[in-house]
């Protein structure tokens, strides 16, 4: 497999803080790739430069084979690679169907297509029967799975999670994993993820990069990760996984 | 093209509509001198507010400055008449650009420096305040000393020249708000009108979304002082005479946002209900309060300060979208 998303020596510095160190790693085409380490590690500075928020210090991120560290995240969203918010930034006063037609309007021009685009997107994600709700009135699950969907629906070919499990209980988070497995499978999306949840991670990554203090430690598949000594000491601890 | 207009309007609503429509054409047949120049000024701050509601109601951009948008407009077409006999429909040819373009220019401004929120509005008031010390100086609009229409009785309306009677601007107002409704319901329910709901209520979001906020901000920026300029325009030829200190005054300004806000802000109907409700409940009650021999100065000014209050207090979302729950139109139907 080629790597769709190519990370190479990226650092982000805040005045005094590094927040991102000399940072390189592939996310291959069609795998699911995760990212995880303690708070403060620079994962979220890290998404943040790729989905074009930020821009590195140094260093280049590339995207099917061109450049796009720089670029505003509108046009890394067009793209191909979609995103979420760590904390859930839905259009709060749009209905759920509306949030999405509005993704789906990216690579649309006519609103009664993008609604189509829009429905078929929420039923794999289970808000269908929501559609007519104001996004403002759902639960935090609800609310989580409705920017993927806003994301999915631009059509991505890499989607980045930034802690899409986070405050979920278990069987929500075991719901949100079938259904990223199942894109996953079905339609080859790349997923690029944050996540705490060491269940969601164990059970999705094919391959785990271990970020502490802004370089990484630790990076290749989930059964050695857990148990790195480094990651171990400095994330994991010494608990049972 | 007709279909479409009607798609998704329930047949009560186009009943409602139908009615009030007939109700609004027929006025003037029944109502007097004086009722007549209420319903004027009722439909001039439905259009407005129409055309303001773009900029805030949609894409969440605030502009407490669009009394510039009305006095370039006004300014523009009297002064191309006054000088060159050029008539206010081709004048509005020219006015409806520069005002188009004096919304980029500001919108320019702040988009790109990123100013948003509280300070574009502040950058809003700054420009229209400039305008206003401007023109007392230009000597080709006759600066503070007012640029005044000739003026005479008229035996029959010209159209063309917008020479009449009163019952004649009343009329292209009101072809004016309901093409201005039509044209603001087809943005809302188009590509455009969902990438400006997108950006009102949450922009980095819409970004991350692939929508180009920069390029969606300066259309409706560019829609919005386009179409308030039209106001202008009629301004000057109804009132035949132009003051800097009247047309660019922040209370002009202030005016037109009232409207929608107590109607509804980002609502079709929110405009018209509230011009509506604030110039009819001021006019009556300083009529009324005329009748009663009182006189007080800023009567409607505390009157605006009283409903405002009333509607923040009670109906935050303003007046449409409660009434509409009560009269059964649907809630979905903005």
């Amino acid at each position: 497999m080629s790597a769709l998303l190519k990370v190479d020596g990226i650092s982000k510095r805040f005045r005094g803080l590094l927040a991102v160190d000399r940072l390189s790693f592939d996310v291959p085409e069609g795998g699911i790739f995760a990212v995880i380490g303690p708070n403060g590690a620079g994962k979220t500075t890290l998404f943040n430069m790729i989905a074009g928020v930020y821009v590195p210090d140094n260093g280049t991120i590339s995207f099917a084979g061109e450049r796009i560290d720089g670029l505003s995240s509108d046009r890394v969203c067009q793209r191909g690679i979609g995103r979420t918010f760590q904390i859930v930034r839905p259009f709060p006063a749009l209905s759920v169907e509306d949030n999405v037609i509005v993704g789906a309007l990216m690579r649309r021009h006519d609103v009664i297509e993008a609604r189509a685009h829009a429905h078929e997107v929420l039923r794999r994600l289970d808000l269908y029967d929501k559609r007519s709700q104001r996004a403002s009135s759902l639960t935090l699950p609800d609310r989580k799975r409705l920017e993927v969907a806003r994301s999915l629906a631009t059509d991505p070919k890499l989607l980045l999670l930034d802690e899409v499990m986070a405050g979920l209980r278990p069987t929500e988070t075991d719901r949100i994993v079938s259904i990223l497995k199942e894109l996953n499978r079905d339609s080859g999306l790349t997923i690029l993820l944050i996540e705490h949840v060491m269940r969601a991670v164990m059970a999705l990554a094919g391959r785990i990069l271990v970020l502490h203090h802004g370089a990484s430690i630790a990076e290749g598949a989930p059964a050695d990760v857990v148990r790195d000594q480094a990651v171990i000491d400095s994330y994991l601890g010494a608990e049972d996984i | 093209m007709f279909s479409r207009l009607f798609e998704n309007v329930s047949r009560r609503a186009l009943v409602l509509l139908g009615a009030l429509l007939v109700g609004l054409f027929a006025a003037p047949l029944v109502a007097s001198d004086y009722l007549l120049t209420v319903l004027i000024l009722i439909l001039y701050f439905a259009y407005i507010g129409q055309a303001w509601n773009i900029m805030m109601g949609f894409a969440g951009q605030l502009s407490l400055g669009h009394a510039l948008y009305v006095g370039l407009g006004a300014y523009t077409a009297a002064a191309l008449y006054v000088h060159f006999g050029i008539g206010p429909w081709i004048g509005l040819l020219v006015a409806v650009p520069i005002a188009g373009l004096a919304g980029a220019f500001i919108g320019y401004l702040a988009f790109r420096f990123k100013v948003g929120g509280v300070y574009f509005a502040i950058l809003t008031i700054a420009v229209a305040e400039f305008a206003r010390v401007g023109f007392d100086h230009l000597t080709w609009t006759k600066g503070s000393g007012g640029l005044f229409l000739p003026v005479a009785q008229y035996a029959q309306s010209d159209l063309w020249l917008l020479r009449g009677k009163p019952v004649m601007f009343y009329y292209i107002l009101l072809v004016a708000v309901v093409l201005a409704f039509v044209f603001c319901r087809a943005l809302l329910r188009s590509r455009i009108g969902y990438f400006w709901l997108a950006i009102r209520e949450d922009e980095e979001a819409a970004r991350s979304a692939g929508i180009d906020t920069f390029r969606y901000k300066m259309i409706a920026v560019v829609i919005s002082s386009a179409m308030t300029s039209f106001a202008g325009v009629i301004y000057a030829f109804y009132y035949n005479n132009l003051f800097p200190e009247q047309v660019f005054h922040i209370s002009r300004s202030i005016e037109i946002i009232l409207g929608p806000i107590v109607g509804g802000v980002g609502t079709l109907f929110g405009p018209i209900i509230g011009a509506f409700l604030l110039t009819g409940m001021s006019e009556s009650l300083i009529a009324a309060l005329h009748a009663l021999g009182i006189d007080i100065p800023g009567a409607k000014q505390v009157f605006y300060g009283f409903c405002l209050l009333l509607v923040i207090a009670a109906l935050p979302d303003g007046i449409w979208p409660w009434l509409s729950r009560r009269i059964g139109l649907s809630e979905r139907e903005k």
